[in-house]
């Protein structure tokens, strides 16, 4: 799995904190295992919807309706190496 | 602010009446500028009203007066949402302009998709028809899979590309889902983007759950126009 690249880091935080109104010292101080979905209550289904239109808009990348499962919302690493491998292909 | 009716053009000949709220002063009335406003579109047009309203609110305090029209089939419209199509929406809007004697436009993120192409302006967000169309899609499959039931967007857009297709609580026509895919903002029109990183303060209030405001971003939209205006550049 390539690195994840800080832009790419940098740019999936700002993304978090923009489609749940989350203020910017909480997304910097997530960690790799921090819980997403389930474990932020601003991160609800509808905002799911939300969030995964805004990641294809903002990384310029396309997700597909069978990519999305329980994992890929599961902690920050996951949705960052998702984002990372897909921005790779 | 008040609401008033305009004649709304319909695509077929003759008019139908339609609501649009006007913000103007009593010191510019008949003054040279005056800004049409075209909305948000479809669900994002309930989370933006507020942020809209209150970006005319400043600028017609800035003296520059401005017309928010309803688009057909939305709002108090007494024409149903399921008989329109974007280029009926494009065609009440260049109606609105020459009713309202508009020498201006800004649009608000899809509603840079119907801006008369023959008046300089500003689209702030714009968006294409297509992203629109996938978050509407996105937002009912996920709301379908809570209830155990399985869609797909390649299947549901070809349930709407035949048949129509409620989404978000809104009937969308065959027409209308056909039309809206393919359509996105006139890159040769005479308008500037202004993107949400230039408001720097922020995410969009599109990507809220609920209709929310930001007085920030309001502030900041309408200091950029009312400078440009002030400046007399047209765009």
């Amino acid at each position: 799995m390539p690195a994840a690249h800080p832009d790419t880091d940098q740019n999936l935080r700002r993304i978090l904190a923009d489609v749940l109104a989350l203020k910017p010292e909480v997304v910097a101080g997530f960690t790799a295992d921090t819980g997403l979905f389930g474990h932020l209550p601003e991160l609800d289904s509808m905002a799911v919807a939300t969030l995964l239109t805004e990641l294809e808009d903002r990384l310029h990348i396309t997700i597909e309706d069978d990519e999305i499962d329980g994992d890929l919302l599961d902690t920050y690493s996951h949705l960052l190496a998702f984002v990372t491998a897909k921005q790779a292909a | 602010m008040i609401s008033t009716q305009w004649p709304c053009p319909l695509p077929a000949g003759g008019v139908n009446s339609e609501m649009a709220l006007v913000a103007e002063g009593g010191d510019h009335v008949g003054g040279a500028q005056r800004l049409l406003v075209i909305p948000a579109l479809l669900g994002e047009a309930n989370q933006m009203r507020r942020f809209t309203v209150e970006v005319m609110r400043r600028l017609c305090a800035a003296g520059i007066p401005c017309v928010l029209p309803d688009l057909p089939g939305t709002n108090e419209s007494l024409s149903p949402l399921a008989a329109q199509t974007p280029g009926d929406w494009q065609h009440a809007m260049a109606g609105a302009a020459r009713h309202f004697g508009a020498t201006h436009v800004l649009t608000i993120r899809g509603g840079a998709m119907l801006a008369p192409n023959d008046l300089p302006g500003w689209r702030y967000a714009p968006c294409t028809g297509a992203t629109q169309l996938r978050h509407l899609l996105r937002t009912r499959i996920v709301a379908a899979r809570e209830a155990g039931i399985a869609e797909t967007q390649d299947g549901l857009l070809a349930l709407g590309r035949a048949e129509g297709l409620d989404l978000a609580g809104m009937w969308l026509s065959a027409d209308f889902i056909t039309e809206f895919l393919g359509r996105v903002p006139d890159a040769e029109a005479p308008h500037r983007d202004i993107l949400q990183e230039a408001l720097s303060c922020g995410g969009g209030l599109w990507l809220r759950a609920e209709p929310g405001e930001d007085a920030g971003q309001a502030d900041a939209l309408a200091a950029i126009i009312a400078m440009a205006l002030a400046d007399g550049r047209p765009a």
